[in-house]
């Protein structure tokens, strides 16, 4: 045994263990001591808000509620966003219309990189501004590849398109198989009927696997509570679309769940100066977007390889 | 009955009291890491107040450090297995008090685990979504779920184990064996399982090729039985520095066997993924990312040739007779842990973000706030342990037991106690 021994062995029962007055005011002083240093550490705790609402903390799951729970729940988002942003939303629960499936498509020869598409769509799903959220990454390809490390991501030209070099633009391909909604732990991300894979913003936990299970990057985390100037706020929201989110959740692109769903086509179709864009339903055989698919002689999936099978497809002017 | 359960709550009483109790030695360790523990949770309420930004994490690299740690820690729980092995299966005796060092080492290492999984949750209210029954866990498609089974499963299992053989210790009766052994047998396999699942919570992301490969399960198991074994060989021989509880060499270097076998499968299958990577050309970019830098982008270079000389370096200690010396071995031991720790950590998890899906390249580096909280956890973890054999140590001895129990506890006036205690 080494010469170091500090004596541990004192848990031996002492001798006369009454507490005297000494020991009594000095376990005081300590555990005075503790509670003061435990409640400095958690002082920043007094800034949190988003945390305390009792009705927030108890929601049930989407799918979980009844038609009348949802009426409520969308009242207290509408007031909620209202005494946030100063504007009563219309915020409604859109269902998938039977018989819909929605496919996109986009046209790579016609695609020149001007991002509109970027900035429409978040506008139109109340994307955070500051951080900047944005569902769509348009990369700009050299001739040749469509090897997405190849692409650049930051590219500022003072106009476009610049030659030698086509764009494509990648957001959520809506993957008949996606990998995203297997690894979520608590069933908050899912595939609906229509093929749209939505989120539970309010069912989310955070735990950013989605994120990294998906191959196309589309997902995105609010790394803290977003920012979104009162007079850009879009006030046709859906509750599995872009009414706003909270701080410590995931969202994504939707296809516009709150047009789509009507009717309308997705914004970032809508703003696009090229027409390169095409939305539809796939299994209506008379849609344009069939149409394409039944025509064009080359199209592809991203990374097809991977098996996620994507409802957005690339194709070409031949 | 009532007896039993008032016996019981005595036992909890002076375990608790006891953990406050011990000589200046003992309160400036515990002092120094409740400092520590609570400058983390400093740092965790102020990024619950103000999101994940206050990490070094992005949309680009999504997980950081909290599940680096995570993902090491799972594999030091996981190695406790390979003391009860040696002990249960092959009755091992100079090994078998110490197994329960071994398994508290486990507990405190889940605790870390589950901690460091939570900071890393950006709505961590709702952990409630996880229970079966109240919320939606999505069982079995999801890795998460399993994880989140297997890691409580495995604490319930060791915390029974410990608690049921140090009680049966406290009271000076022969451990029934239904009651443990069949536990001690699931619990085996368990820690294969938990760690398993860890390595498939990576491998099973298609979209990701540098997790996406065979060799990631086998590498994290052999890297945790090497770090936590020699986890354990620090441990103990801090036990018996501090306590008078016996532990003699011979079970530090059965224990050094195990890292030795371990470390050498461990480099092995190291050199297996390199070739795979390097030889044909063609490799993934997050592996050059990692191992020489990608587009001028070179920040885990030197950390992962650092884990690797460091695991090379102590593999080769280990298999000289060197390293039956405690000085050298203690070096090693070292070597295996820091060097475990770089490649689980920081080159298992952040090259998987680098480049992204879609080839940006974005670099990621730890927040002084993150790395408050790690620190923290770490704490936590310590202080646990030390608490835990605070308690057990007395109880193996036989100098906290029932037959004592009538004698007045002792106050938290540890010097006083102390003094009443010599000889």
């Amino acid at each position: 045994m080494s010469a170091f021994e500090p004596n541990l062995q004192s848990d031996a029962p002492a001798s006369g263990g009454d507490m005297d007055r000494r020991s009594f005011l000095r376990t005081s002083a300590v555990l005075a001591s503790g509670l003061a240093a435990l409640a400095a550490s958690l002082s920043p705790l007094r800034k949190l808000d988003d945390y305390v609402s009792l009705e927030r903390f108890v929601q049930k799951y989407y799918k979980e509620l009844t038609p009348e729970e949802m009426k409520q729940v969308l009242k207290r988002i509408e007031n909620e966003v209202e005494r946030q942003y100063g504007i009563r939303p219309h915020v409604r629960d859109l269902k998938p219309m039977d018989g819909v499936e929605f496919v996109y498509a986009l046209n790579l020869t016609r695609c020149i990189g001007c991002r509109k598409c970027v900035h429409a769509c978040v506008q139109e799903n109340n994307q955070s501004r500051t951080p900047e959220i944005q569902y769509i990454r348009v990369l700009k390809m050299p001739h040749g590849s469509l090897d997405v490390e190849k692409g650049e991501h930051n590219y500022a030209p003072e106009s476009v398109p610049e030659k030698g070099f086509f764009y494509m633009p990648v957001q959520c391909q809506q993957c008949k198989n996606p990998p995203c909604v297997k690894v979520c732990p608590v069933h908050a991300t899912w595939q609906e009927t229509d093929g749209i894979t939505v989120v539970d913003y309010d069912w989310c936990i955070g735990c950013r696997y989605c994120e990294a299970a998906c191959p196309y990057w589309a997902r995105r985390f609010n790394f803290t509570q977003p920012s979104i100037p009162k007079e850009r706020i879009n006030p046709d929201m859906a509750y599995l679309g872009n009414r706003p989110r909270r701080q410590g959740v995931m969202e994504k692109c939707h296809f516009c769940i709150q047009r789509t769903r009507v009717g309308r086509y997705p914004a970032c179709l809508e703003v696009c100066p090229a027409g390169a864009r095409k939305f539809g339903n796939i299994l209506d055989p008379n849609s344009e977007i069939s149409y394409i698919l039944r025509t064009k002689r080359v199209f592809i999936q991203l990374k097809e390889e991977l098996g996620t099978s994507p409802r957005f497809f690339y194709y070409f002017d031949v | 009955m009532t007896h039993a359960l008032r016996d019981y709550l005595v036992f909890l009483r002076r375990c608790g009291r006891i953990a406050f109790v011990g000589d200046w030695r003992y309160y400036l360790w515990m002092g120094v890491l409740t400092v520590f523990c609570l400058l983390g949770l400093n740092a965790y309420a102020k990024q619950l107040v103000n999101g994940l930004i206050t990490t070094g994490m992005s949309d680009q690299v999504s997980w950081g450090v909290y599940i680096a740690n995570f993902t090491f820690l799972v594999g030091v729980a996981a190695a406790a297995v390979m003391m009860v092995i040696p002990v249960y299966i092959y009755d091992n005796e100079e090994l078998h008090d110490l197994v329960i060092f071994g398994e508290l080492l486990a507990v405190a290492a889940i605790l870390m685990c589950l901690a460091f999984v939570t900071v890393d949750l950006g709505r961590p209210d709702r952990f409630w979504h996880l229970i079966p029954g109240l919320g939606q866990l999505n069982f079995p498609a999801s890795m998460l779920s399993w994880d989140v089974i297997v890691l409580n499963g495995y604490l319930l299992l060791n915390v029974h184990i410990c608690g049921y053989l140090l009680y049966c210790r406290y009271r000076d009766l022969k451990p029934s064996k239904w009651f443990y052994i069949p536990f001690v047998f699931v619990a085996i396999g368990w820690a294969v399982s938990i760690h398993t699942v860890t390595a498939f919570l990576y491998v099973g992301l298609g979209g990701r090729p540098f997790w996406n490969s065979s060799i990631v399960g086998p590498r994290f198991i052999a890297s945790a039985f090497t770090a936590g074994p020699a986890m354990i060989i620090l441990a103990l021989q801090i036990i018996r520095r501090v306590t008078a509880y016996r532990i003699t060499d011979r079970a530090l270097l059965t224990l050094r066997g195990i890292v030795q076998v371990s470390m050498l499968i461990n480099v092995f299958l190291l050199v297996n993924e390199v070739f795979k990577e390097f030889y044909t050309g063609s490799s993934v970019a997050s592996s050059e990312y990692l191992y020489v830098g990608l587009h001028g982008y070179h920040a885990l270079v030197p950390w992962i040739w650092t884990a690797i000389t460091f695991n090379l370096v102590a593999m080769f200690l280990l298999v000289l007779p060197l390293s039956r010396s405690l000085k050298w071995l203690n070096l090693t031991c070292v070597l295996c842990i820091v060097g475990i720790w770089i490649e689980k950590g920081m080159g298992l998890v952040i090259p998987g973000f680098i480049p992204t899906p879609l080839g940006q390249m974005v670099e990621y580096r730890p927040s002084l706030n993150e790395t408050l909280i790690c620190v923290g956890i770490w704490a936590f973890g310590l202080l646990s342990y030390t608490v835990f054999l605070r308690m057990s140590v007395p109880i193996l001895q036989g100098r906290l037991a029932k037959t004592n129990e009538s004698l007045p506890d002792p106050g938290i006036d540890g010097a006083r106690a102390s003094q009443a205690a010599k000889p």
